[in-house]
């Protein structure tokens, strides 16, 4: 019994790290060795590819640029969320359930929908090309799931918890902050990851809403199928690195999500 | 049913304990009989908690034993030890009835349903819930959940022993009474051995026969609630049971005699004291302690009511004296001064009670 | 819970509201308003009523590309929920290796889409790639960018390898929050293995498992970059998905009447689709 619940994990792990080494694989390798023929290990390791991503200012803007829309997105959508979020949980109001149900409506329809009519949204107030628009943009698709994501989380403490607080003498700014918040823990985490995540690597709106200034890593690699043919050396180089700053905030966030909070474990 | 004994337990959650401070729990060796209401009273984290653990099997201690009657079941799993555990919140199956809930642990093993269903029935009607029966659990209240964690408890008719984990922690204290009144006729109606851990004392003292007393890993005294309150053998004891808590007076002993600045006491245990010379304390419960024409001098310095009575905040020096006086009664405004029932008045050396 | 009435709560959701009010109801309005009317391109447009809605729901293609859609969800539903809450189930709890598994399994997620088609291309091409190279010399005929059923194996595999860790995430954070109580309780009840997955882990990650189901829906009905990268939809049209056929339409043949229609159509079908799944999931809450 011991054995085979160790044994899931592992395999899945293994399942998930053979395209990854694949990937890692390729990125020291020229790309002429990846389209010539099968090799498991770079039989001529190179790290040229390596070498243009981080002297190619184009480049490593790339990964400044995604970095810095993504955390102000992350921060945008879960401060806002929060609050929202508790309103759900705890209240009922006019229209409550449909607002709810409505916020996850935005999620619904392809990115491609938005493309236009985004690009001329943020032109018109002048916000093309800067972090801000792709920050605001994304909050469309990340707002909802910060919202869903705690709203679940907060469901599962008891409204005891806040009533005793509030008898103890907090106010709600200090309860929110100083024991509401420490109990959401492993939800705040989830949250944080996932906004991360999907504004880490959306494309398309991203690169609608960009062009020198703010381009993303993303937007820059598809600059690799365009001149040469497919520099797929590069590319796998320039994914390798994309993620890293994601493994970084999860490491960071997973004590959250690993311990969470569980009434009567205190 | 059986009798429970603790022998030589000591408990550690690291792996290599050294000092008595890394033990949660320090040496205890407890026996009691079968059948009894017993309580642990005790601050948190006093191991409590932890010791019920052990008994009921979800942890198994770094040394020691622990005997069900003459059996062993130190390292035995909790399912084969045949106990029941209350535990601090309501623990239900949600998506069950109330009615699938109590028959859950006898459908686990194997019971055929037609004594299910008389099971069931019985204890819903012990318990109050035959109403709700088929209700869905999550459904209930907070004290109707705990209600059926204790029923599911019940259920089983080879119970050793029903534990309780503070149970009454989120129950409203208008409902606390009447859960805790409903405890004490269960006890008196089934005879099983229940053991009710409680940081509350009231709890502890309204429910059981035989409380044992905990602080810091250790038992600190354990007797009938009586016994605590009558002659506490250690100042915690005192001081953690009664409200308000025994007066504790920095005494001087010599020759044999006891004295608190000028006066002298006549104290319960003046002959045990023996060869002791020196700073002592004197432990004595405002509930015998009274103003008098002469004694140790004390000013007034607050009067609460109760209701019942009134509580008095006298001083001596910087010492604090609380006595309890009858509604009434007249409390001397100066000039007063207070007197000790000798009986109840004893010498406590370094926290235990000289003997 | 018991929630309290309190129409002040809507100063708390107010920032939400307006952040996805104005991303959303512009490009609503336009999506609209191109569904309704026909343009020859020249920026002069006529009303053409309900007249692409038709086109749409009486085309051929748009049918075989929803049926296709239909298909690709629900076979990923059906291995990446299954699978996830399987996994999350077996991964340790506590311990030095939860920190290494959480960071592992999280990182296929972390991969832009258009790298996770590109790796996936290479990996399953037959002679150069480590997968096709694989199944071939076992002995399978294996060829994604010739064969149908093959390029939807890969299509499905690679998604899965993709995705499954978000349900795997969800519902790890879900059960690691329930208290211990409750499996303490379910031992001293004897409660086998099974009943306790059944009467206590699954209902209460009964939440989470929803957002992550949702999700998971949504998102592969409206996927595109992936698989448009590691197939074309191709080979033919055979792995043409909607969202694909919608950027043909739209961007290929400029038929933005049409594609707006599409994508309204589009859209009912997962809001109604969601609404079904989410009112069924929510309904014993409120009891």
């Amino acid at each position: 019994m011991r054995i085979s619940k160790w044994l899931v994990p592992t395999l899945y792990i293994l399942f998930l790290m053979l395209p990854i080494y694949w990937l890692v694989s390729m990125s020291f390798k020229t790309t002429n060795e990846i389209l010539g023929g099968f090799s498991l290990f770079p039989q001529n390791f190179t790290t040229e590819n390596y070498a243009k991503i981080f002297t190619d200012p184009t480049w490593y803007w790339g990964y400044f640029n995604s970095l810095a829309y993504v955390s102000l997105n992350t921060l945008i959508s879960v401060a806002a969320a929060l609050p929202a979020a508790y309103a759900f949980s705890r209240y009922r109001f006019l229209g409550d359930k449909h607002l709810f149900f409505w916020l996850l409506t935005n999620r619904m329809a392809p990115a491609a929908v938005f493309a236009l009519p985004f690009l001329q949204l943020y032109s018109s107030i002048g916000l093309f090309d800067t972090y801000l628009a792709v920050a605001l943009a994304h909050t469309l698709f990340n707002v909802p799931l910060a919202v869903w994501i705690l709203e679940g989380f907060m469901s599962g403490v008891p409204k005891e918890l806040d009533e005793t607080a509030y008898v103890d003498g907090h106010s709600f700014p200090s309860f929110f902050l100083k024991i509401f918040l420490p109990t959401i823990a492993a939800g705040i985490g989830v949250a944080i990851f996932f906004c991360f995540m999907f504004s880490w690597v959306e494309l398309l709106l991203a690169k609608t809403l960009t062009s020198v200034e703010a381009k993303p890593i993303a937007a820059v690699m598809t600059r690799t199928s365009s001149t040469s043919g497919y520099e797929l050396g590069l590319l796998a180089a320039a994914g390798s690195l994309t993620i890293i700053p994601g493994a970084i905030v999860i490491w960071f966030v997973r004590n959250y999500i690993a311990k969470g909070f569980a009434l009567g474990r205190v | 049913m059986a009798k429970i004994t603790l022998k030589d337990l000591r408990h550690s959650y690291l792996a290599n304990p050294q000092t008595p401070a890394d033990y949660a729990l320090k040496r205890l060796d407890l026996e009691w009989r079968d059948g009894g209401a017993y309580a642990l009273l005790g601050p948190s984290g006093c191991g409590k908690t932890t010791l019920l653990n052990i008994i009921s099997g979800l942890l198994v201690p770094s040394h020691g034993q622990v005997l069900f009657g003459e059996r062993d079941v130190t390292r035995l799993p909790t399912e084969a030890r045949d106990i029941a555990q209350v535990f601090q919140f309501p623990v239900v199956y949600d998506t069950m009835s109330v009615y699938d809930n109590l028959a859950f642990p006898l459908r686990n093993r194997g019971v055929p349903e037609d004594q299910v269903d008389k099971r069931v029935r019985i204890i819903a009607e012990m318990i109050d819930l035959t109403g709700m029966l088929e209700r869905r659990a999550s459904g209930l209240t907070a004290d109707g959940k705990q209600k059926i964690s204790l029923g599911r408890g019940l259920v089983r008719e080879n119970v050793n022993v029903i534990m309780f984990d503070e149970p009454l922690t989120v129950i409203d204290p208008h409902l606390k009474w009447l859960l805790r009144s409903k405890l004490k006729e269960l006890h008196q109606k089934l005879g099983t051995t229940m053991i009710y851990v409680t940081h509350d004392q009231t709890e502890a003292l309204t429910f059981a026969d035989q409380v044992v007393v905990m602080k810091d890993g250790e038992v600190v005294q354990s007797g009938t609630p009586v016994e605590l309150f009558e002659k506490p053998h250690h100042t915690f004891v005192g001081h953690f049971i009664g409200s308000p808590g025994m007066n504790i007076i920095p005494c001087q002993v010599s020759g044999g005699q006891v004295r608190v600045g000028e006066n002298t006491i006549e104290v319960g245990n003046a002959g045990k004291l023996g060869t002791r010379e020196g700073m002592f304390e004197l432990g004595v419960r405002p509930e015998f302690t009274t103003f008098a024409k002469t004694g140790l001098p004390v000013s007034v310095a607050k009067v609460t009511d109760t209701g019942r009575n009134k509580i008095v905040d006298t001083r001596h020096g910087k010492l604090s004296i609380k006595l309890l006086v009858g509604n009434g009664a007249e409390i001397p405004s100066e000039n007063a001064h207070l007197a000790f029932d000798a009986a109840h008045a004893q010498v406590y050396d370094n926290g235990w009670l000289a003997e | 819970m018991n929630k309290t009435v309190n129409q002040k709560a809507w100063f708390l959701v107010l920032p939400v509201v307006i952040l996805v009010a104005f991303n959303a109801l512009i490009p609503l309005m336009t999506v609209v308003n191109y569904s309704v009317q026909e343009t020859f391109g020249d920026n002069t447009f006529f009303w053409s009523g309900v007249r692409w809605f038709e086109q749409i729901l009486q085309s051929d293609r748009f049918w075989a590309s929803l049926g296709r859609q239909l298909f690709f969800t629900f076979t990923i539903l059906l291995i990446e929920v299954p699978l996830g809450v399987a996994i999350a189930l077996t991964m340790p709890k506590k311990g030095p290796w939860v920190s290494v598994c959480l960071v592992l399994m999280a990182l296929p997620l972390l991969i832009p889409y258009n790298v996770v088609g590109a790796m996936w291309n290479i990996f399953a091409l037959p002679d150069i790639g480590l997968l096709g190279k694989l199944l071939n010399s076992i002995g399978f005929d294996y060829n994604y960018t010739r064969q149908t059923g093959d390029a939807w194996f890969t299509l499905i595999l690679m998604d899965v390898w993709h995705w499954t860790s978000l349900v795997v995430l969800l519902a790890y954070a879900g059960l690691v929050s329930i208290p211990d109580a409750y499996f303490q309780a379910a031992k001293i009840d004897g409660a086998s293995s099974w009943k306790i997955f059944r009467f206590i882990q699954l209902p209460k990650m009964k939440r989470v498992l929803t957002i992550a189901i949702l999700l998971r829906f949504m998102d592969s009905f409206n996927i595109y970059t992936e698989p448009v990268v590691l197939t074309g939809g191709g080979p033919g049209n055979s792995t043409t998905l909607l969202s694909i056929d919608l950027v043909k339409i739209a961007l290929g043949q400029f038929d933005l009447g049409p594609a707006a229609a599409m994508s309204l159509v589009y859209f009912l079908i997962i809001l109604l689709t969601s609404w079904i799944f989410y009112t069924l999931m929510m309904r014993n809450e409120e009891q």
